[in-house]
């Protein structure tokens, strides 16, 4: 049986269809990119694989479907990272990172030794180790978004559904968290990753979906993906793929279609 | 900006948690302790501040049965203060809202029209005092219901509906009760209107028995609920995907907090700025976690309150001022002091 399971998804928000029809499955090691311009309906695909929302049609995250689930077993199997973070109150970085041990913990839940070690060892996957005992809301948009990266990932769970992790992030950064992702799958994680960042799908993803008016529009390996016409037509742009000297492929956005 | 004020400093540690109650406890034990010793007498050359040493709980002392007027209104302030602040502080946690408490929820309003309502009716004078308190208990009740059927949408209760809807049953709830003030005669008028400003004084023993056990049973609750409070601190999704069950959580959040504050109200009238104050100004010496926040709130509005209504009796003794009133005028520049000083520490309005 396949972690994922997707058999003609539709997800309707308010009177609309915004996800249709979607069939897909991904299994443990997979590093699944999905692409797409703007408003396609990636983030309520996601959203719906992470059990957010209800949906028509059959879908099963190891064999159980997640709007039924309780939501601590749920979220021992699956971190779901959101576009938008906003905390209410003024926490510090390590208490943020902590949040994610929620599912893990018991009773009052103060951090125990294996809470603590998840979470360091989580913010030093994320280059947020220093930042421990800053105050979230001072930190600025790439720092807090790899802190929330870290609460994640310290969430211990082996599908991890990430909505633009790097977004504000600058190419360093970025290039880590993506490095980072790809360990963990490695290691036999899932990973499902919403990005903009056609390079960085391409260099680090295994699988790619490209999602277009709500539907799958193609899906397979990241070079051919983003080579299709189907990615032209979506975007109304030549994507270029190539290859560095080094053997490296790159992706870079080229003249409108 | 998310206009909470607060603390910085790192996790909660088994030690912090120990040492913030432990103070708490032991602030919350000398006030309820000195609190009816502490006294007026009037004699025919004018009025001396008295406080009593310890020995006059021993029943051969002479102000033994003084004592025994004083410990039911010291356990009612304690009872109501820690509902409020503990229901307060819940709130504005579960809503994300720097201004969530009983009052803008429209529980404390709601509560006081059933009052009224009561008092106009002849209630009082069948059922006694408890009728008023019933009727202001199954009034907070009735708001919660309206309230939170107004605001849900789909499973949840989002705080902008929530604090709306409350808003609105409010405006409508005090409205009502003008109209049946104005239609009352002067003798309804007069309870009414001291129904409404809040007091404790006249409590019995039997009235403080009956509301103690539901009213721990719903700090209690809260406190459970701490964890959860935390995580809510993100929004219902984020919440959901660390693994918190959210329509549950805000429904039994909201739920217990309007029960504690129907049975505050009922055991007092309405007292306000407890629910407000002592959380704000709590987390911003704690910091915002709700396992040490939430039970440090607690005790701090049982101080709070038996401090205003110990005043309260004592500033104009003979005459009594109603706690309600002491509340509000003392809270009022206290809150403002609290947020000068964090505003001159540093940015500490949150973001921006």
């Amino acid at each position: 049986m396949a972690w994922l399971e997707l058999r003609g998804v539709t997800v309707p928000l308010g009177d609309r269809d915004v996800v249709r029809g979607v069939d897909a499955t991904a299994d443990g090691g997979d590093f699944v990119v999905i692409v797409g311009p703007n408003g396609a309906g990636k983030t309520t695909l996601l959203r719906a694989l992470a059990g957010l929302v209800p949906v028509r049609g059959d879908l099963r995250v190891r064999g159980h479907d997640p709007a039924r689930v309780d939501r601590r077993t749920i979220a021992r199997q699956l971190a779901y990272l959101p576009q938008q973070y906003d905390l209410a109150f003024p926490f510090v970085v390590e208490e943020v990172v902590l949040l994610g041990r929620y599912a893990n913990q018991r009773g009052f839940g103060l951090a125990t030794e294996a809470d603590l070690a998840a979470a360091r060892a989580a913010m030093r996957a994320c280059d947020v180790g220093d930042l421990a005992h800053r105050r979230f809301d001072q930190l600025s948009g790439g720092e807090a978004r790899r802190v929330i990266l870290a609460q994640a990932l310290c969430q211990g769970a082996g599908c991890l559904l990430l909505d633009e992790p790097t977004a504000g992030l600058d190419p360093a950064h970025a290039r880590t968290i993506f490095a980072t992702v790809r360990a963990q799958c490695d290691a036999g994680a899932l990973a499902i990753v919403v990005t903009h960042d056609l390079d960085l799908a391409l260099r680090h993803g295994r699988t790619m979906w490209l999602v277009a008016g709500g539907r799958l529009a193609a899906r397979g390996a990241p070079a051919d993906v983003l080579a299709s016409d189907a990615t032209r037509a979506a975007f109304g742009l030549h994507i270029h793929v190539g290859a560095l000297p080094s053997g490296e492929p790159f992706a870079v956005p080229g003249e409108p279609a | 900006m998310s206009g909470f004020v607060s603390a910085g400093g790192g996790r909660l540690t088994g030690r912090r948690l120990a040492a913030a109650l432990t103070i708490s406890l032991a602030v919350t034990a000398l006030i309820a302790l000195a609190a009816p010793l502490v006294g007026v007498a009037t004699e025919a050359q004018g009025r001396r501040f008295e406080v009593l040493g310890l020995d006059a709980f021993a029943r051969d002392h002479p102000y033994h049965a003084i004592l025994w007027v004083r410990i039911p209104r010291v356990l009612a302030s304690l009872l109501v203060g820690g509902a409020l602040a503990g229901a307060g502080c819940a709130l504005q946690a579960l809503l994300r809202n720097p201004l969530a408490e009983p009052f803008t929820l429209g529980i404390s309003s709601g509560s006081s029209l059933a009052a009224v309502l009561a008092i106009r009716l002849g209630i009082e004078g069948a059922f006694g005092g408890a009728g008023v308190g019933g009727a202001a208990l199954a009034g907070a009740i009735g708001t919660l219901v309206i309230v939170a059927h107004l605001a849900r949408v789909g499973r949840h209760l989002p705080p902008a509906t929530l604090v709306l809807a409350g808003v609105t049953m409010s405006m409508f709830c005090s409205a009502a009760s003008v109209l049946i003030q104005y239609t009352s005669d002067f003798s309804e008028v007069s309870r009414m209107l001291r129904w409404m400003m809040g007091g404790l004084d006249s409590m019995r023993l039997v009235a403080v028995g009956y509301a103690t056990l539901p009213i721990l049973a719903g700090l209690a609750t809260l406190l459970w609920y701490a964890r959860e409070l935390n995580a809510l601190a993100a929004g219902p999704e984020a919440a959901a995907s660390v693994g918190v069950n959210v329509p549950r959580t805000e429904l039994v959040i909201f739920a217990v907090a309007s029960l504690l504050v129907g049975a505050a109200i009922a055991l007092a009238g309405p007292i306000g700025f407890i629910g407000l104050i002592v959380p704000h100004t709590l987390r911003a010496i704690l910091g915002p976690d709700h396992r040490v926040l939430l039970p440090a709130s607690v005790l701090g509005g049982a101080v709070l309150l038996t401090l205003c209504d110990t005043l309260a009796r004592t500033i104009a003794a003979p005459a009594q001022l109603p706690t309600g009133a002491v509340t509000a005028v003392l809270g009022g520049p206290f809150f403002v002091l609290i947020l000068v000083g964090q505003k001159r520490r540093a940015a500490l309005w949150g973001r921006g």
